[in-house]
């Protein structure tokens, strides 16, 4: 393991990279990785957590097998979305940023996704799904489960 | 260059920002986030003029020829409002203007603001639990002024801003409590803070408890770099040395004895100079870096465990103290050491984490900081200014200038100084000042012949700066190092505020009072002379060994 971060630091050099290539490999950025991170590059521990934390593709909590971001920005929010945010975290049981005890969700709520004609919108693992309504969720939510 | 300012025509200095043109033009602009001596980040938005009919922050914004700029229009007004009760809902709605002297509750009190609009955006948990630096996130308002302080001066960035836009906040890395973490609780943050979100952790209602027990016998000991900042708490000029009215009121706060740290400091001298020749004439490590910061050793223990062994093993003079209090003078006493309870009075936040040291045991109880002494002469209602000066009590209340200097960034090394070259030649130094020490430069350093052996030295202050030190350190026999800037006189738990201005004249009280005593060099001090004779034994023996030196640990990040 430590070999393998002070691969990542010396193929990538810049913290972003080096963080984004930490969250690809292990779906999250652990304490551990930042504290060693911090040892190797002199980066404050928590210079590099508030970085981990300002970007919406990080995370620094482990995430479940499905991963939502609904959009929350002006085109969505005028269109319904906090209904519709409401409604998926009273279905899911869980709020932005966190994951299902099941491991099987983790939702985030974000910023703009481009879909902005079709709003609202969210994604699922990475995937665009749009013009959402309740029903439309409860589907969606289904075919996860199964 | 010209400007208009306000409709006056000004004329004014290439490069200065549009704020510092209004201070020097006696035109008041309200400011937050900035911090003198800082790079502006401009984050508050308090600090909006009107440049040629749009706002921009004064404190960020350098002038330019031609510059229209007005500071009190109606849409400067409305907007600084605007911000300030954004801020203001964010700090508690409940510490309420008139009372508070928070900066950002007296600035929106100036601009007249009686009701707050807005909601609190979000409700945090508290950091209250560490010994010495706590924080109440709900009152933060998000100016960034200690995370500058923490990055800029200290180079440690324990705290900074986590997430974004409305969610953005100032934490430790994974919103651990502070004292989880590798802070070292020099409270230089405390001093930045305009709200009183980061505090030292409060201990004076347990002093007033037991100073209330009739069954113990409560000691207080004062730093030296206290007596040359605590009458700023009650109005006097930075610089105004407050001694015997400080022992007065500690007297009148019903301490039973006043003891002075400086006897400990110079015994710390003492031991410290005798641990150096030794080092030197034995070739262990070297330099020895002194070890009276307990900001500078938690930075060791955290992030350089290769310089452990070179830390002096020299207790810091309060602990020193201590350990005699609760020995040497309670065997004289008859007084059971369990009945004595040790306060001291420092500058200093890290003092109050390294009495609580599992190394030190319980040789010093608690530490008030100078703010908290403030406030309990306060809350007694001691007319503090009116007080008749009084001398320290015997037999721990003497002491000699050298221990005077310890207050300013090189005294420690100054004294140190005088006493090595003297006991390891033989001979008397011509002049006691090593002005190579003196003064607020960054780094300083020279170096001295001690039986033919040039001896170099070197000086930091401010973790940032000893930070730079230490790429070199290996150049030196001997390093002082101090974590706050300027040496304890601008240590995190001395009277806000505390700028360069103040410290400067802070420091100068030190040199006076140095300069002013008939006894200058720690190894002249009578009662130490008298303490090693009867109840110390050798200097750097067995016994004094066992009292008067510590260890340390290496702490994970
Ligand atoms: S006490 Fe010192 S190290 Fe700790 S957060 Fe404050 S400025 Fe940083
Ligand atoms: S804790 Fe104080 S200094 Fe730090 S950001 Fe909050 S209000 Fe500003
Ligand atoms: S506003 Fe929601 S996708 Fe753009
Ligand atoms: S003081 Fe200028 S933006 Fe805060």
């Amino acid at each position: 393991m430590p070999d393998k971060l002070d691969k990542i630091i010396e193929s990538k050099k810049l913290l972003l990279p080096i963080l984004t290539e930490i969250q690809d490999r292990d779906g999250y950025i652990s304490e551990d990785n930042v504290r060693q991170l911090s040892k190797k590059t002199k980066i404050p521990l928590s210079e590099i957590y508030g970085v981990a934390t300002f970007y919406s593709f990080l995370t620094t909590k482990p995430e479940g097998r499905n991963i939502i971001h609904i959009c929350n920005s002006p085109s969505c929010y005028v269109n319904g979305s906090l209904n519709i945010i409401e409604f998926i975290e009273k279905e899911l049981g869980i709020k932005s940023g966190q994951t299902t005890e099941d491991k099987l969700f983790t939702l985030h709520i974000g910023s703009c996704i481009g879909c902005c004609d079709k709003a609202p919108a969210m994604l699922l693992n990475g995937e665009v799904h749009d013009k959402l309504t309740e029903k439309k969720i409860k589907g969606i939510i289904k075919k996860c489960r199964s | 260059m010209q400007i208009t300012l306000n409709g006056n025509k000004v004329e004014c200095e290439k490069g200065k920002t549009i704020l510092e043109i209004a201070q020097d033009n006696d035109i008041r602009i309200p400011t937050l986030c900035w911090q003198e001596d800082f790079h502006p980040e401009a984050r508050c938005r308090i600090c909006l003029v009107e440049v040629n009919g749009k706002l921009m922050p004064s404190c960020s914004t350098k002038i330019q020829k031609d510059m229209q700029i007005e500071t009190e229009t109606e849409k400067v007004k409305k907007t600084r409002r605007m911000n300030l009760e954004l801020m203001m809902a964010d700090h508690l709605k409940s510490c309420f203007i008139d009372t508070s002297n928070h900066e950002l509750c007296r600035i929106v009190a100036e601009e007249g603001i009686k009701n707050i609009r807005f909601e609190p955006k979000k409700q945090h948990g508290k950091d209250t639990s560490g010994r010495a630096v706590v924080r109440d996130p709900n009152k933060c308002i998000s100016c960034g002024r200690c995370v500058q302080a923490c990055r800029d001066t200290q180079n440690i960035t324990a705290i900074d801003f986590a997430y974004r836009g409305h969610k953005s906040k100032v934490t430790p890395y994974f919103e651990k409590d502070l004292h989880k973490t590798y802070c070292i609780k020099c409270g230089q943050c405390i001093l930045s803070c305009p709200v009183e979100a980061i505090v030292e952790q409060d201990h004076t209602e347990q002093v007033i408890k037991h100073l209330a027990d009739p069954k113990k016998h409560v000691v207080v000991q004062t730093a030296p770099a206290i007596r040359a900042s605590l009458g700023e708490e009650f109005g006097n000029k930075p610089g105004t040395l407050v001694k015997g009215r400080m022992v007065a009121a500690a007297k009148a706060l019903g301490f039973d004895r006043v003891f002075d740290t400086n006897l400990g400091a110079d015994l710390t001298i003492i031991e410290e100079a005798n641990e150096l020749i030794d080092r030197v004439k034995n070739n262990s490590p070297l330099p020895m870096f002194t070890s009276c910061c307990p900001g500078w050793i938690k930075y060791v223990e955290h992030f350089r465990h290769d310089l452990i062994p070179h830390l002096s093993t020299c207790k810091s003079p309060h602990e020193m103290l201590g350990v005699l209090v609760k020995t040497y003078y309670a065997e004289k006493q008859g007084i059971n050491p369990e009945d004595i309870i040790v306060v001291s009075i420092m500058p200093c936040t890290a003092k109050k984490f390294e009495s609580a040291r599992e190394e030190l045991g319980n040789d010093v109880d608690y530490v008030l900081t100078t703010r908290e002494f403030a406030k309990l002469i306060k809350l007694k209602n001691i007319d503090f200014n009116q007080l008749d000066e009084q001398d320290f009590d015997d037999p721990l209340g003497i002491s000699t200038g050298a221990a005077a200097l310890f207050g300013a960034t090189g005294g420690v090394m100054e004294a140190a100084l005088r006493t090595a070259y003297e006991t390891a030649t033989g001979k008397s130094l011509a002049k006691l000042e090593f002005d190579q020490v003196r003064g607020t430069e960054a780094i300083k350093n020279g170096s001295i012949h001690i039986n033919n052996i040039e001896v170099k030295f070197g000086v930091a202050h401010g973790m940032m700066n000893a930070c730079e030190l230490l790429e070199s350190y290996k150049d030196y026999h001997f390093i002082e190092i101090m974590a706050c800037p300027g040496g304890c006189i601008g240590g995190g738990g001395q009277p806000i505020p505390t700028t360069w201005e103040i410290k400067k004249k802070r420091i100068e009280a030190i040199y006076n009072e140095d300069a002013g005593l008939s006894l200058r060099k720690s190894h002249e001090n009578p009662v130490l002379k008298k303490i090693y004779e009867e109840f110390l034994g050798d200097i750097g023996g067995t016994k004094a060994h066992k009292l008067l030196h510590t260890g340390y640990v290496e702490r994970e990040l």
